[in-house]
């Protein structure tokens, strides 16, 4: 299984939530909270439901709770099983 | 001369009993009716914790045609019809037909109804094309809800103004304050109001599951809605309905009729911040607040209780401590403080009627209902929640609020007559 | 203390924009045409008034496409149009002066179906987070009031098609109550294939063929309606308020509105329809002589029409009013019809010219009532009656006047 880079995860971000149009997504985002980059807390369960369609990757809710970069949701999905099909 | 508006009759379908009687006695011995769902094998979802009534339509008096035509909710809204106007006494036929209106409030309405008929007509739900051999007469119904205040209409004979209201889940308290304008400004002397949803149906389940709204506490469905409690982790859905008679004082009055209150005040705003989030100073809630005192033209600390919406949501029940500690002051941490919730779980757009009966019923005997399964103290709830046990004290004047998806916030004051300031 | 329409809105199958509606009603564009987007030919009707040209991209930002049904699309878009043109941004009044009132009767269908689908094909967690709020009927006023900073008084009703008109004048009696302005009006859609066949199950929808012939409001080859989309978004606003702020125009004020319900079926009691436009004209202070137009509810079925034609008659005379029925050129909104009818009819008043009734012509002479056909008519329009009646029997009626300070 191929681990989650950045630019799936701003495909999946765009396509759950789509994107402010005051925030250039194509840049180094990294670090920038997903508050700054427009993106609720709807958005993220609803881009994290999908990187479990997608990838099979099942995030805890208390883990997605903490995470506030696209950099920490990458280190917690790379750093989660996939779970067993 | 301002035109004062009383309710002088209740109608309750509710988990745990069917009936204003058996719903009053649910409530004032802390007991709760929420249950492992049963309506359909609920094991694909994360929350599988409902309040169901055990509604029986033919027992109800429907007949096959009706149970045919009309969806769950609707049968629920006519049941509750049927008792409110045997309640209030009121006889329609002496009444002009012109001069009645229904209000009735749901936010999903016919959903069961819907789902059912999309099973049939796609394959088992497989297929995004429907067949419209399989194509039910009844599914116009379904599709645009003003069946269901019309079904209503059609069994009081009311010929005034009928609408739906269904502003989410503060519907309930919204299509009685909305019924409230109509005899105020003298449009109608007589409203039928109220709410019905029925919910417990499986896309419903899994759209509060697919924003973590609902709690997971599985293992123990009984003491799964925990309002204010440090423990809580999500609301149980419901199904219910209330409605009631709504009646222009003076009428009432000259028939000598039972008056439970006098909806003193009513208002809602909307929080135009998130559709499902909640900003946590409470701010637009407490303006719905202080509005709906200052219509009944009461001060916050004649609030005897306040009847809270207490959903059992991390987010929710915090808001709306912070929205009674911004609109009442120092009062907030006198007066009593409950979520029914706790006991028959959150019906949606019906949850807002449901309540109101409960604050009419709490000012009729007197009694504080409590917030069952509460133990655990929030350091960010630290008002006065009556935890499990009901509490006998005077009751002249409750506040009943509701908070919804969209931003909705309302709230509204219920009082004796004898208590208004005019 | 006067409610005025200082902005409108409109997205409908005619035109995006109020005065490109406008334009395409005065010029009798027929929007009805075959429906696209699945395959119609297993259905008995096949034509609806559908929104051909409207790009969500270009209207919303990206953000809100994901979580909303096309119906709220629609309803954002008409909304933002009918504040711009009301010159109201989010710093014109504090925000509890500002409310938002919208109807929907179908709620956001298409959306709903999806998840449905979702759920039932591949398992509960497919199912979008959006869907607790993207179906529910107060969808619009949520998402209107969050995107427009609009914490007033709000409310979203539902009274099948009467209730786009039930919304303004709701809005007229939440100004009344003390909010200085209140976004209001109505949008449906339900053009997915579930959403069609449950539209075809009401057993109202025409059959014929021919798209100039199948929604014919009182002609005598009335058979039925022909289903639109969209609807209209208008700024209803105290006149004092709106003086004193100097909003760049005033449409007309909403002078009188009312709404009543039919009697139980076989009951042998007047329908409702009646009483609903004669309250409407005493609460605007009028005499049925002061109404130059009824845009009529005309719903295309011969029955109805006969209803509605007795119901003119009584109260006007025999041909004593000026009746159209623009929406036979769009199809029936559902809750967005009563609203776009009422676009048209401030539109009528500001222009001095009442639009025809689309495609019909041989009106049955008993009916005794004065449609407008073919072209429209210019006439002096300072007061116009709009009717909306909903399956079940709703009935509303709303009158706009010319607002003279």
């Amino acid at each position: 299984m191929a681990q989650l880079g950045i630019d799936d995860l701003r495909r999946i971000l765009i396509a759950c939530a789509g994107e402010d149009d005051s925030i250039d997504l194509t840049g180094d985002i990294l670090d920038i909270s997903f508050e700054d980059l427009g993106y609720d807390s709807l958005a993220l369960m609803e881009s994290t439901a999908r990187i479990k369609q997608e990838y099979g990757i099942d995030l805890s809710d208390d883990a997605v709770g903490d995470v506030e970069t696209p950099r920490a949701l990458l280190d917690l999905v790379n750093a989660t099983e996939v779970a067993a099909a | 001369m301002t035109r004062r508006v009383v309710i002088t009759g209740i109608g309750v379908r509710a988990p745990g009993g069917n009936g204003t009687k058996a719903f009053w006695d649910l409530l004032s011995n802390g007991r709760t009716a929420t249950r492992n769902i049963s309506f359909f094998d609920a094991s694909q979802f994360r929350s599988r914790i409902a309040g169901e009534v055990d509604f029986d339509a033919v027992a109800e008096g429907f007949s096959p045609r009706e149970i045919r035509r009309m969806d769950r909710a609707t049968q629920f809204a006519v049941a509750c019809t049927r008792d409110a106007l045997a309640d209030s006494g009121l006889d329609l036929g002496s009444v002009d037909p012109h001069r009645v209106g229904v209000s009735l409030g749901s936010a999903v309405a016919s959903a069961t109804s819907l789902e059912n008929e999309y099973l049939v007509m796609s394959d088992a739900g497989k297929s995004w094309e429907v067949d419209p051999a399989y194509l039910s007469p009844h599914m116009f119904d379904y599709l645009s809800p003003g069946v269901m205040p019309a079904e209503v209409a059609w069994e009081v004979g009311a010929e005034g103004p009928v609408t739906m209201v269904s502003d989410g889940c503060t519907s309930g308290l919204d299509s009685v304050g909305y019924a409230v304008q109509l005899i105020r400004e003298g449009t109608v002397d007589t409203v039928v109001a109220g709410a019905a949803d029925t919910p417990v149906s499986p896309i419903v389940v899994a759209c509060f599951d697919a924003i973590k709204a609902t709690t997971t506490r599985n293992d123990d469905p009984a003491h799964a809605s925990r309002p204010f409690d440090g423990t809580r982790n999500g609301f149980v859905l419901a199904e219910g309905a209330a409605m009631f008679v709504l009646e222009e004082y003076e009428a009432a009055k000259k028939r000598g009729a039972h008056i439970y209150a006098e909806v003193g005040g009513y208002a809602t705003r909307c929080n135009a911040h998130h559709m499902t989030g909640l900003r946590k100073d409470g701010r637009e809630m407490a303006e719905a607040i202080r509005v709906s005192l200052d219509e009944a033209r009461l001060d916050g600390t004649t609030i005897d209780y306040i009847n809270a919406h207490g959903s059992g949501t991390k987010q929710n029940d915090r808001h709306e401590t912070a929205a009674f500690k911004r609109s009442l002051g120092d009062h907030a941490y006198n007066v009593p403080v409950s979520s029914i919730k706790s006991m028959v779980g959150h019906s949606l757009g019906a949850i807002g009627s449901v309540e109101i009966a409960a604050s009419l019923l709490a000012i009729e005997h007197n009694v504080v209902p409590p917030t069952a399964n509460l133990h655990t103290p929030d350091p960010e709830c630290d008002l006065d929640y009556v935890p499990l046990t009901a509490r006998e004290q005077r009751v002249d004047t409750v506040l009943t609020v509701g908070s919804g998806f969209g931003g909705f916030q309302s709230a509204m004051v219920l009082h004796r007559p004898e208590v208004a300031s005019v | 203390m006067s409610t005025v329409i200082t902005g409108i809105g409109a997205v409908t199958p005619n035109g995006l924009g109020a005065e490109e509606f406008w334009k395409a009603t005065l010029a009798g564009h027929n929007a009805v045409k075959e429906l696209t987007g699945f395959d119609v030919s297993k259905y008995a009707s096949r034509l609806a008034g559908q929104i051909t040209d409207y790009d969500a991209k270009a209207h919303l930002p990206s953000r809100l496409l994901p979580q909303t049904d096309v119906s709220t699309r629609y309803a954002l878009t008409a909304a933002a149009w009918a504040l711009e043109n009301a010159g109201v941004t989010e710093e014109t009044l504090p925000d509890y002066d500002m409310g938002t009132v919208t109807s929907n009767a179908l709620g956001g269908f298409e959306f709903t179906h999806q998840e449905f689908n979702k759920l039932w094909s591949k398992g509960s967690e497919f199912v979008s987070v959006y869907e607790s709020f993207a179906w529910f009927y107060a969808v619009n006023t949520g998402q209107i009031s969050i995107r427009h900073k609009l914490r007033g008084p709000s409310a979203a009703l539902v009274g099948e098609q009467a209730g786009g008109l039930d919304a303004i004048g709701h809005a007229r009696r939440t100004v009344r109550r003390g909010t200085k302005l209140v976004v209001s009006g109505g949008v449906d859609a339900a053009f997915d294939p579930w959403g069609w066949a449950s539209q075809l199950a009401g057993g109202l929808v025409s059959t014929v063929a021919d798209p100039e012939a199948a929604y014919l409001p009182f002609d005598e080859r009335a058979a039925g309606y022909v289903p639109g989309e969209g609807g209209a978004i208008l700024i209803a606003e105290d006149s004092a308020s709106a003086l004193e702020r100097g909003a760049p125009q005033i449409y007309g004020e909403i002078a009188g509105y009312a709404s009543t319900f039919d009697p139980k079926p076989e009951s042998g009691r007047e329908p409702g329809l009646r009483r609903a436009a004669e309250l409407a004209i005493e609460d605007a202070g009028l005499v049925p002589a002061d109404i130059d137009v009824v845009f009529a509810d005309a719903s295309g079925l011969p029955d109805k029409d006969r209803e509605e034609a007795a119901a003119l008659r009584a109260i006007f005379g025999v041909r004593g009013v000026a009746v159209t029925a623009p929406k036979a050129l769009t199809g029936r909104m559902y809750a967005g019809g009563g609203p776009a009818d009422l676009v048209a009819a401030l539109l009528s008043i500001r222009d001095g010219v009442v639009p025809a009734s689309g495609h019909s012509s041989r009106i049955p002479e008993e009916y005794g009532i004065d449609l407008v056909v073919g072209e429209p008519r210019t006439k002096p329009v300072g007061a116009a009656l709009v009717l909306a009646r909903g399956r079940w029997g709703f009935n509303s009626a709303v009158v706009v006047t010319r607002h003279s300070n």
